[in-house]
């Protein structure tokens, strides 16, 4: 199926809140996953006979076993605060793309068959039937949503609508509905280990490749290690810093941190991946049997520390669920968090004079940093209230000249979500994926224009790779988004150090 | 005894009885549904006693509702202020002999001026439903109704007080219903307008959209600490996993 045309956005010096357009994204939904996808995750390979008594049951349960869910179906005042947070809402001008309409489209089934008054009084209370149709809306518009919890931080209940979304998801992944973009990937991880379906040997000579480019580059026999026993740290990062550009030279700002400040590290082939789509689809199970991955790579490989490279869900699962789902790590160094982000890393030793930098390296670039959803809203760096803003920032400071900040309303907790997180990240879902980034887009245009910002930083693979699709459809530069530890990379001096 | 004093009385208990087992029959379901992972926003405390601090600015101030938006905000933040103001004027029919700070004139006076303040405030909100295309949207009929309902309640209050009515009766009337010695209801249209309101508000309480009250308390993204490195935090389902290993 050819996605079809749409009509590009323009680019606004001020971002007025659109008038809504019903239905404008309902002929929006991403491939459905085959029948052999579901069914290796242990989910109905099609749409079940009794679908709706299935899905009911299930919704029973997710209220049973998560409070979100349950206090957001009953909590919600219909304020309409947050009617206007959500980029998909911005971009699309759609209803149902504004969080308490997304979360409504739940709601009306919850009043209906698990309350009172959506019983015997639908009308008045906005209950609805889990009909096809609603199904349909449902698949359409709970994968318009990138999880990135902006709504949340805006309600005066705090209601996330990631936590409906996710619910949806497994919900419709129980009856036989999944989505293929996530499906397909969370087989790939059970079977091979990495999003990519990248195998040990390929991953070795990537690897090898990657060591030879910086000998070249540099005259330093910066090393890549693989499947390295009793190394002191074990490295997981997505599998696009394998290889996708911009994300790659990350990588190897990665590398030469370690190989400066003398830390033995490896990667390992068995977690090759530091993504968890398990999240996305609402799967506990899921989540929890990828994150074991990770522990068991751990100590199979006798390591002390878990670092995570720059991927924004995956340090939400890493940061705030891996202890919960795979832990306890008592296996490991007691004197470091369990797990580390690389920023973590850096910013340590860059404090402790073990790291050196020439800021001129990067002074062709004029820096801003785009703060991915996932690590702004649902994790921490650093153990200190707002880590996970200030301690990319001053690595961003310590490694470059110039900086910028886009307008706070756009940045920090209220950041925008790239648009093609959630698992949204592919290219069936290409009009809502180039919709969402408009806000962001926007943000970025004006910091440019006021302050000739060359290039935006960020530390999240899924957003790289979407600003690397939205910069050249909004006509910025494809190489204009560059990943956090090129710059330090760039600007670290090598075989100086004093320790 | 009238049939008026008769029907109120019983309904007050009813109703009475429906709002506190339903509130508290909510809140039992909320504490003992887990919170199976670590979800808050930020910024996020790490310890309770600033989510305390973090869920007290919520309750008192509406942070988040301000950063949001400032209209709904301020019609929001009038009417709760005001309803707490009222409330606090009401005491005085609860409470024999009333309590000293109830009686000042400072809390009856306020408690007064909060009813034009609450209608005030609600009205704005009932606009923002009706005027903003976004807000008008999601709105069911039991949003406008539930507004309605409110508005009607303050309005009804604040006419007693150009209608006469034999306030006096009237607290006896409560305070007989609290001690089990029942004495008439005065049979007033504006007061039985006011109590049959209430009655049906105490009624839907917990059944309705009204939970957002207990609900701010239980919300995992305000109430949790952030500690997930720190500590598991596994939930009882999710350990029968584990041993599924
Ligand atoms: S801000 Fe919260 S309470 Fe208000 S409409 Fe949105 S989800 Fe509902
Ligand atoms: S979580 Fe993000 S994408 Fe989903 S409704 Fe909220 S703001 Fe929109």
């Amino acid at each position: 199926m050819a996605v079809k045309e749409f009509e590009k956005p323009e680019l606004k010096d001020y971002s007025p809140i659109p008038k809504l357009v019903v239905e404008a994204t309902s002929h929006l939904a991403p491939f459905k996953s085959k029948e052999e996808f579901q069914k290796s995750l242990g989910y109905p390979g099609e749409l079940v006979e009794n679908w709706q008594d299935i899905a009911l049951n299930k919704m029973g349960d997710l209220l049973k076993k998560y409070r979100s869910l349950r206090v957001y179906m009953d909590s919600c005042i219909q304020c309409g605060a947050c009617t206007d947070k959500c980029h998909y809402y911005l971009g699309t001008k759609d209803p149902n793309n504004m969080p308490v309409g997304r979360q409504n489209l739940m709601r009306g089934v919850y009043r209906k068959h698990f309350t009172l008054p959506g019983k015997y009084f639908p009308k008045l209370v906005g209950a609805i039937d889990l009909t096809r149709e609603v199904l349909d809306d449902w698949y359409s518009y709970y994968h318009q949503c990138s999880q990135c919890r902006r709504c949340a931080v805006f309600c005066p209940i705090g209601i996330d609508t990631a936590e409906v979304s996710m619910a949806a998801r497994e919900i419709m992944d129980s009856v036989g509905v999944g989505q293929k973009y996530c499906n397909e990937i969370i087989g790939k991880v059970h079977k091979i280990g990495n999003n990519l379906g990248l195998p040990e040997p390929a991953l070795a000579d990537t690897l090898e490749g990657l060591e030879e480019d910086v000998v070249d580059d540099i005259g330093v026999d910066v090393k890549f290690p693989l499947d390295v026993k009793d190394s002191d740290v074990l490295l997981v990062t997505p599998s696009a810093d394998f290889f996708a550009e911009p994300h790659v030279d990350g990588l190897i700002g990665y590398a030469k941190v370690f190989h400066q400040a003398g830390i033995s590290w490896t990667l390992s082939s068995h977690a090759s991946e530091a993504a968890n789509f398990g999240m996305f689809i609402g799967s506990y199970d899921n989540m929890r049997k990828l994150a074991l991955r990770i522990r068991e790579a751990a100590l199979e490989l006798n390591v002390k520390r878990i670092v995570f490279g720059e991927c924004g869900h995956a340090w939400r699962v890493a940061y705030s669920f891996l202890n919960t789902l795979a832990g306890p790590f008592d296996f490991l160094d007691p004197r470091y968090p369990v797990p580390q982000h690389i920023c973590e890393v850096t910013h340590d030793l860059m404090n402790k004079n073990v790291l050196q930098f020439d800021k001129t390296a990067n002074d062709d670039k004029i820096i801003t940093f785009h703060d991915s959803c996932n690590v702004a809203r649902a994790s921490n760096m650093g153990d200190i209230i707002g880590g996970q803003f200030s301690l990319p920032r001053d690595i961003i400071k310590a490694t470059t000249n110039n900086f910028y900040d886009m307008e706070e309303e756009t940045i920090k907790e209220k950041t925008f979500c790239c648009g093609g997180g959630g698992g949204l990240l592919t290219d069936d879902l290409i009009e809502l994926r180039m919709k969402g980034a408009q806000p962001r887009m926007e943000a970025l245009k004006r910091v440019i224009e006021e302050h000739g910002v060359t290039h935006m930083a960020a530390i999240c693979a899924i957003c790289k790779s979407q600003f690397s699709k939205a910069f050249q459809y909004y006509g910025f530069e494809l190489d204009q988004i560059i990943s956090l530890h090129n710059l330090v990379g760039d600007a670290l001096i090598m075989n100086k150090k004093e320790l | 005894m009238s049939f008026v004093t008769i029907f109120y009385g019983i309904s007050f208990y009813v109703a009475t009885l429906i709002l506190f087992i339903g509130v508290a029959y909510r809140i039992y379901e909320y504490s003992t549904i887990p919170a199976p992972l670590k979800i808050p926003t930020p910024p996020a405390p790490k310890t309770k006693p600033l989510v305390a601090i973090r869920i007290f600015r919520e309750v008192v101030f509406f942070e988040s509702l301000f950063s949001a938006t400032k209209w709904t905000w301020l019609f929001g933040w009038l009417f709760h202020f005001a309803l707490l103001l009222a409330a606090f004027r009401h005491l005085r029919y609860f409470t024999d002999p009333v309590w000293t700070w109830v009686s000042w004139e400072i809390v009856q006076a306020a408690g007064h001026y909060a009813g034009y303040v609450m209608v005030f405030g609600l009205f704005g909100l009932l606009a923002r439903r009706i005027f903003v295309d976004r807000v008008r949207y999601i709105s069911n009929p039991s949003d406008y109704l539930m507004l309605i309902l409110i508005i009607s309640i303050a309005i009804s209050g604040l006419m007693m007080k150009w209608f006469h009515t034999d306030i006096y009766a009237v607290k006896q009337f409560f305070i007989g219903l609290m001690y089990f010695s029942w004495t008439e209801l005065p049979n007033d249209f504006i007061l039985l307008l006011h109590l049959s309101l209430v009655l049906l508000l105490m009624i839907i309480f917990p059944y309705s959209k009204l939970l957002h009250a207990p609900g701010l308390f239980f919300s995992p993204t305000r109430n949790q600490t952030d500690t997930a490195r720190d500590q598991r935090h596994i939930s009882d389902w999710a350990k029968s996993l584990e041993s599924k290993k």
